[in-house]
């Protein structure tokens, strides 16, 4: 379980979270909604301790997050990460890609990393791609590549930080399908996101962030289709 | 025209020429890696915040880059030899140029890592990697494709120059070159073969430079 308990955070003079308190169950999908710059990106950095909190408290599985003894390096390979610029090593194929961490992270063996890579290349549609190299390769299979990289370290969670916002339209399909089976299959995930359709259909929860804080939370279809802050009316009234 | 070449001379002193090129070889190698590895401290200076080592790197770069090679060689023979300290002149230059190799590679490598947006340390980070593994697997290896021309260019550029220590009576190709033509009066002939032999190293060293590039990066550049 991820426990989120009212996380301060500011960049300088500026505090993009004021107070966030969030529990995700194992298994659960929340999708975390709302304009940019409300913190929603900001809050998925803070759960990876890629960013650093001012105050509050961030547990993964009972774990502290930011707490010093916390071996961070660990813990991150409990919580599988995609961004929205996919970031694929492009010095390295597709198969290198996604068996680098597990072969160096987790140490595993030289053939049980590719086998694991391939099983998760394959996982995502990526089977016949094994040798090439991702910048030869479309913005959705690059972000699909960054989610088979993420799951091939065995995460407990799935963070994903607006996934299709860089994607030409035509390739948002492919990745949100991907993102679909992975829901199907169990995989707890926070997705920040711009597609409400996705927020609506996959996951259970949907959060509205409005500058720094979750100015509403509820059961996914309910808060897409029928909110009930006015911020969240506007803010949907607007997207739509 | 009625110069009547004499190439015969050439050949019986190529013994000679090759010795020289063998040191004109030998001075630029260790010119390169000794560059390469301050190069590296005086990059990690630069961008670091911490002020004494960055103004020794700044003023480092500015100089080495700023001013002839001839003045650097003529600073390390006759300019140290003012302060009582007497480099021979295969020490001189080959510390000339150490300090221009540095100078000029320190700025490469600064670009050549700044280069590398810093979400690929983000992502790198979040699959579980140390530091440490994040700059061994996947800074630096992006890091030395982009400037792998760069050094082989300024490796190049070190041969050529090193050609200066004939200036400060160094024996390597060309003041092997200059002592020969002096002593026979055939200029023209020793110092055409001397040019083709700067040629054929250099080419060597691009050559070879371009298969390992081959074998590191896998066709990639």
């Amino acid at each position: 379980m991820i426990s989120v308990q009212n996380v301060h955070k500011s960049f300088g003079d500026l505090e993009v979270l004021k107070g966030v308190s969030l529990d995700v169950e194992k298994g659960e999908v929340v999708s975390i909604i709302g304009g940019s710059g409300s913190g929603k990106s900001t809050l998925l950095y803070c759960i990876n301790a890629i960013e650093p909190i001012n105050s509050g408290k961030i547990l993964v599985d009972g774990v502290d997050v930011h707490a010093k003894e916390t071996n961070k390096d660990k813990l991150r390979q409990k919580l599988g990460m995609v961004f929205q610029q996919w970031n694929s090593f492009p010095h390295m194929t597709v198969l290198e890609n996604a068996a680098l961490a597990p072969r160096i992270v987790k140490k595993m063996s030289k053939e049980e990393a590719i086998e694991i890579a391939k099983k998760e290349l394959e996982h995502v549609g990526l089977g016949d791609k094994l040798d090439v190299y991702p910048t030869k390769m479309s913005g959705g299979q690059q972000q699909r590549l960054a989610i088979a990289r993420a799951l091939a370290m065995k995460p407990d969670y799935m963070l994903l930080d607006e996934v299709t916002s860089a994607l030409d339209p035509e390739l948002v399909g492919e990745v949100l399908d991907t993102l679909r089976l992975l829901a199907e299959e169990g995989m707890t995930m926070i997705c920040v996101t711009h597609e409400m359709g996705f927020a609506r259909d996959v996951s259970d929860r949907v959060a509205y962030f409005h500058q720094g804080v979750i100015a509403e939370i509820g059961e996914a279809r309910q808060v897409i289709t029928d909110p009930q802050n006015p911020l969240t009316q506007k803010f949907l009234s607007k997207v739509r | 025209m009625d110069y009547e070449f004499h190439w015969n001379i050439v050949f019986q002193n190529m013994p000679e020429l090759l010795n020289g090129a063998f040191v004109t070889l030998h001075v630029s190698v260790l010119a390169m890696l000794l560059g390469v590895v301050i190069a590296i401290l005086l990059a990690i200076a630069k961008m670091n915040n911490s002020k004494p080592f960055c103004y020794v790197a700044t003023v480092w770069v500015e100089i080495a880059r700023n001013t002839p090679a001839l003045f650097q060689i003529y600073m390390a023979y006759f300019g140290l030899g003012a302060f009582g300290i007497h480099l021979s002149p295969y020490v001189a230059v080959l510390s000339a140029l150490v300090f221009i190799n540095a100078g000029y590679l320190t700025e490469t490598f600064r670009g050549g890592f700044q280069s590398i947006p810093t979400t690929q340390y983000s992502a790198s980070k979040s699959l579980g990697m140390t530091s440490i593994q994040a700059y061994r697997y996947i800074i630096l290896p992006q890091m030395l494709r982009r400037i792998y021309h760069p050094m082989t260019n300024q490796f190049v550029w070190s041969i050529l120059m090193s050609s200066l220590g004939i200036l400060v009576g160094m024996s390597e190709l060309s003041g092997t070159t200059q002592r020969l033509q002096s002593l026979s009066f055939r200029t023209l002939e020793f110092f055409i073969v001397a040019a083709v032999m700067y040629f054929i190293i250099t080419k060597l060293v691009l050559f070879s430079s371009s298969l390992l590039a081959r074998r590191l990066f896998k066709g990639e550049i």
